[in-house]
């Protein structure tokens, strides 16, 4: 190998040698470029490697930035000082969250009861009863839901619910009921879109079958289809409570944001989403560490959510 | 005993109705932005400044402060959305690693904005120094939008039949030719489109943009220049009441935008989706 390359550098001589080194020559640029070839492509796949870790660091930085931030105080006021009281009020040091978790809980459970019947209906609907066009229209259509911003939501909610509640229900407007039917609306797209996707993946023989038997298609779906997806539809709707949980702009604009223990639907409230938001352009010192801690509490609350949904959707797949 | 064949009407109705409200809550909102936003929209609303906080004149830097922001997101994020879907897609089987990546995925998507938003402040405006601007929004706002364009690259790579790798490799291209010259440029609508909803999605965001690009109202100058978005400016004239007519004007543009944009990113995949299938 060393001889042959030495000779690269003369390869063009007209005798016998060079003849053959120049052979050689060839053959060992052919090998070469092979080498440097595969070794490009080595090159390339780790490079490529790394950039698909990027998620992961980015998870891992997100967490460690909030972390650094919001610990000290939680360790300071203890994780029960922190979550178990209700009593915030940054100026005189305490800082209790209880309340904003108890409103998030609210306007979450809210929520889902106000998504749940429209979107399961809706999926159902277009997965069983409607044509292939009709479906591959309308689903779509619900989709464009997502996309219209959230602020454009909330902003509804204040000019549409606002007076509809003030005239019939009493009250200022701005209510666990109001944030409750706008973020209903908001996970709409997301449960429907998984259920449809879900019901679409139970096998046609599941169907076949059942009818044949004489079941109707509505007995059908009550007993095969909608086991068989239930898996999909689970770790759908989680997926729209953490939507729900982590909505910010939308729940400021109409969920009141007092910091207080509901006593109806008509009652403010404020989520750890809003409290954050409203405070942190003020805050300096503990008051922002609780803010940061506030934030630890969300992305704990959404990871475990992930996770649940992680787990439903591969245990369905699985079976 | 009612009769099964009478539930099955019953059931079809009322799931009928229940699909009838979505679509029609759907088209309510739309129609309700656009009947009272399009009286102020004109060519003024759109090229003048606002004047008085936002009460009188348009809405221009706001738009040229999207229009950055999102572009700046965008060139950061596609090359790393687009570059773990060919890893996760070309390279490696289904492993521990791309479960790992894949879940990784899954929870950056479900990370709410606020949080986003919280992460970007501390790291980009107040550790790296970068302030209110937007590079820490673009930044931030690329590391939110990474999961759609990985998932929707992912799905337009995996729709590449598989003869056309195989009809390369055999003519001694080698793994990377094979991706550059025959998969991306089949894949590219798909990839696309995942831009797009990427574009889309930042138009939409105001809770990052709040805390890491700020709100000043002026046109920005550079990358380290805070600018404020038509989300933010919407929300500030709804929120504190500044100008209703305003408000409806902004949320106008902002609906049509997205729903174009989508409209556009859901033809283009589809088309793909059908020429492969």
């Amino acid at each position: 190998m060393e001889l042959v390359l030495a000779k690269v550098g003369n390869g063009g001589r007209n005798d016998a040698r060079g003849y053959l080194s120049h052979r050689n020559d060839t053959y060992t640029a052919n090998n070469q470029e092979h080498l440097r070839m595969k070794s490009r492509e080595n090159l390339i796949q780790f490079g490529l490697l790394i950039i698909a870790l990027s998620t992961i660091v980015i998870l891992l930085l997100i967490a460690l930035f909030i972390l650094k931030e919001g610990l000290p105080i939680i360790l300071r006021v203890g994780i029960k000082g922190f979550i178990c009281s209700t009593h915030w009020s940054p100026q005189q040091g305490q800082f209790g969250i209880l309340a904003m978790i108890i409103g998030t809980a609210w306007i979450t459970a809210g929520a889902i009861l106000v998504s749940l019947p429209l979107s399961l209906s809706c999926a159902i609907y277009l997965s069983e009863f409607s044509t292939p066009k009709v479906r591959g229209t309308l689903k779509p259509i619900i989709e464009l839901l997502a996309g219209i911003p959230s602020v454009v939501y909330g902003f509804m909610g204040m000019v549409i619910l606002f007076p509809l509640i003030r005239n019939y229900l009493g009250g200022a407007g701005p209510s666990i009921l109001t944030a409750s039917v706008i973020l209903g609306i908001m996970i709409l797209p997301t449960i429907t879109s998984i259920a449809i996707d879900s019901l679409q993946a139970v096998p046609h023989s599941y169907r076949e079958g059942s009818l044949s038997l004489g079941a109707t298609r509505w007995q059908t779906i009550r007993m095969v289809i909608l086991p068989a997806a239930k898996t999909g539809i689970l770790s759908g709707i989680i997926l729209g409570i953490g939507r729900a949980v982590g909505e910010t702009m939308a729940v400021i604009m109409i969920a009141g944001n007092s910091v207080i223990i509901p006593k109806s639907l008509l009652d403010p409230v404020r989520t750890l989403t809003a409290n954050i938001a409203l405070e942190m352009n003020y805050a300096t010192g503990d008051h922002r560490q609780a803010l940061f801690a506030t934030g630890i509490v969300l992305f704990i609350t959404i990871i475990i959510l992930n996770i649940i949904a992680h787990t439903i959707a591969r245990g369905g797949v699985e079976k | 005993m009612l009769k099964p064949i009478f539930w099955e009407q019953v059931m079809k109705k009322i799931l009928f109705v229940g699909t009838a409200i979505t679509v029609f809550i759907l088209f309510f909102i739309i129609f309700y932005i656009l009947k009272n936003g399009l009286a102020v929209v004109d060519m003024e609303f759109l090229l003048s400044s606002p004047k008085d906080f936002g009460r009188a004149g348009g809405i221009f830097p706001c738009i040229v402060g999207t229009i950055v922001l999102s572009l700046v997101a965008i060139i950061i994020a596609t090359p790393l959305g687009v570059g773990t879907s060919i890893y996760l897609s070309e390279y490696t089987r289904e492993s521990k690693l791309t479960s790992i990546i894949r879940f990784g995925t899954d929870c950056l998507a479900g990370i709410p904005s606020i949080i986003f938003g919280l992460f970007g402040f501390v790291l980009f405006v107040v550790y790296l120094g970068l302030g209110w601007s937007i590079l820490s929004g673009g930044l931030t706002i690329a590391f939110m939008i990474l999961p759609t364009i990985i998932r929707t690259s992912e799905e337009a790579i995996k729709s590449v039949p598989d003869y056309y790798r195989e009809v390369s490799l055999s003519l001694g291209g080698t793994k990377w030719q094979t991706i550059v010259k025959v998969v991306l440029p089949s894949a590219l609508p798909g990839i696309v489109t995942g831009i797009i909803l990427g574009v889309a999605r930042s138009i939409e965001e105001t809770a990052i943009v709040i805390f890491t690009a700020g709100s000043v109202l002026r046109i920005p100058t550079s990358l380290f220049d805070s600018c404020r978005t038509m989300s933010v400016h919407f929300y500030i004239l709804a929120r504190e009441g500044i100008s209703m007519e305003n408000a409806y004007g902004t949320a106008t543009i902002l609906i049509i935008t997205i729903l174009l944009i989508n409209a556009f990113a859901y033809w283009l995949m589809h088309r793909l989706m059908a020429k492969y299938s």
